[in-house]
């Protein structure tokens, strides 16, 4: 029996094959799906801010931010037997879900989220092998660790896959 | 302020000024659609991110969501959410046969529906003003239809490094004319950043 594991905001976890990972209705935040296809472990991370200058080792502040999230998330894999050379990666979300508010900082979340996300994984050497960010809707995304997979929900625009 | 070592007298004057700001909001709602509004008592409660979305009926739920700020004494934002048949019930009270459908928003409802989310946000901002006298400025609301998860997450993500509690009030809206009785339920996220709540507090003459 494969069973469905959910990410929340904040929040990473790791599964094999057959079960599949899913987070909900992403909006300014970013999903990040790694997967290694030989061993099938899929892991999925939702990060709402991109970076920390903290140090502290709180894990749940860590799972927060693009910079500190990713690198436990690869932690994690390996501990499933995910070998890193094999690790690739997709991403989605950083949307920007209200325009023209005034306020800058919340119009450029979505975006700062991604590039911290980007340079994430450019620091751990993992490619980027699908990519569905920014635009203005949420999406809520699936990643089963059976194949791969990354399926993406929208309430406006319907579903499709990486 | 810390949300969370709030006392009951502090939560007492939050719902307080929930209630007064229903009273405002149906006072308002029933003047902008010519009928008369009644309305339940309001429920007000201080939830997290993830309560907030699972009591909007969980993450992926279609709702309408205005984005308010608030500037002057009082700062940090409002966000009123509803229900798409609200959007719909709002829409062609105001419009009559000019109105279609939600399906498709254009930039007449868009704006129609910026205008609703201004009344109701002004009512609840207007509450804590009177019983304050603190001056509260409100900006033009952003609008943005898509889900409950995705569109909490705007305030949620803002306010990380601060709190993630959210003052949330419930209402029930009973929209009451001769044809027919319809209710309506909509909510309204408060989020004052701490020294605001803290000026609100002791301009009341609260201790914290």
């Amino acid at each position: 029996m494969s069973k469905t594991v959910t990410v929340g905001i904040s929040d990473l976890n790791v599964v094999k094959a057959p079960d599949t990972l899913v987070t909900y209705a992403l909006g300014s935040c970013v999903g990040i799906c790694m997967y290694d296809p030989v061993t099938k472990v899929a892991g999925l991370s939702h990060i709402m801010l991109p970076s920390s200058s903290l140090t502290g080792s709180d894990p749940k502040q860590a799972m927060r931010f693009a910079n500190t999230a990713i690198p436990m998330l690869l932690k994690k894999m390996e501990s499933a037997g995910a070998q890193r050379p094999r690790i690739k990666a997709k991403i989605a979300g950083g949307a920007q879900m209200f325009s023209s508010t005034g306020n800058s900082a919340i119009s450029n979340i979505g975006q700062r989220n991604i590039a911290a996300v980007k340079q994430a994984l450019a620091t751990l050497r993992i490619p980027i092998i699908a990519d569905d960010t920014g635009k203005n809707y949420g999406r809520t995304l699936y990643l089963t660790a059976e194949d791969g997979v990354m399926r993406i929900k929208s309430v406006n625009r319907g579903e499709w896959t990486y | 302020m810390d949300y969370e070592k709030m006392d009951s007298l502090q939560i007492d004057v939050l719902r307080e000024i929930g209630n007064i700001g229903s009273g405002n909001a149906a006072t308002s709602l029933s003047e902008f659609l010519s009928c008369p509004v009644n309305i339940g008592v309001p429920s007000v409660q201080i939830l997290d991110y993830d309560q907030v979305v699972e009591a909007l009926g969980g993450p992926e739920t279609m709702m309408v969501g205005l984005l308010l700020q608030l500037e002057d004494d009082i700062k940090g934002m409002i966000m009123f959410l509803l229900h798409k048949e609200f959007a719909h019930m709002a829409l062609s009270a105001l419009m009559g046969d000019m109105y279609n459908s939600f399906d498709e928003m254009d930039e007449i409802s868009a704006s129609a529906m910026q205008e609703v989310g201004n009344i109701m946000a002004a009512s609840y901002v207007n509450a804590i003003a009177d019983m304050t006298g603190l001056s509260i400025n409100i900006s033009v609301p952003s609008i943005c239809m898509d889900m409950a998860g995705a569109i909490v997450s705007v305030p949620a993500v803002y306010y990380a490094d601060i709190s993630d509690k959210i003052i949330f009030i419930g209402d029930d809206f009973v929209r009451d004319d001769s044809h027919h009785a319809a209710n309506f339920n909509s909510h309204i996220l408060m989020i004052p950043e701490s020294d605001s709540l803290e000026k609100i507090m002791t301009s009341l003459g609260i201790e914290i």
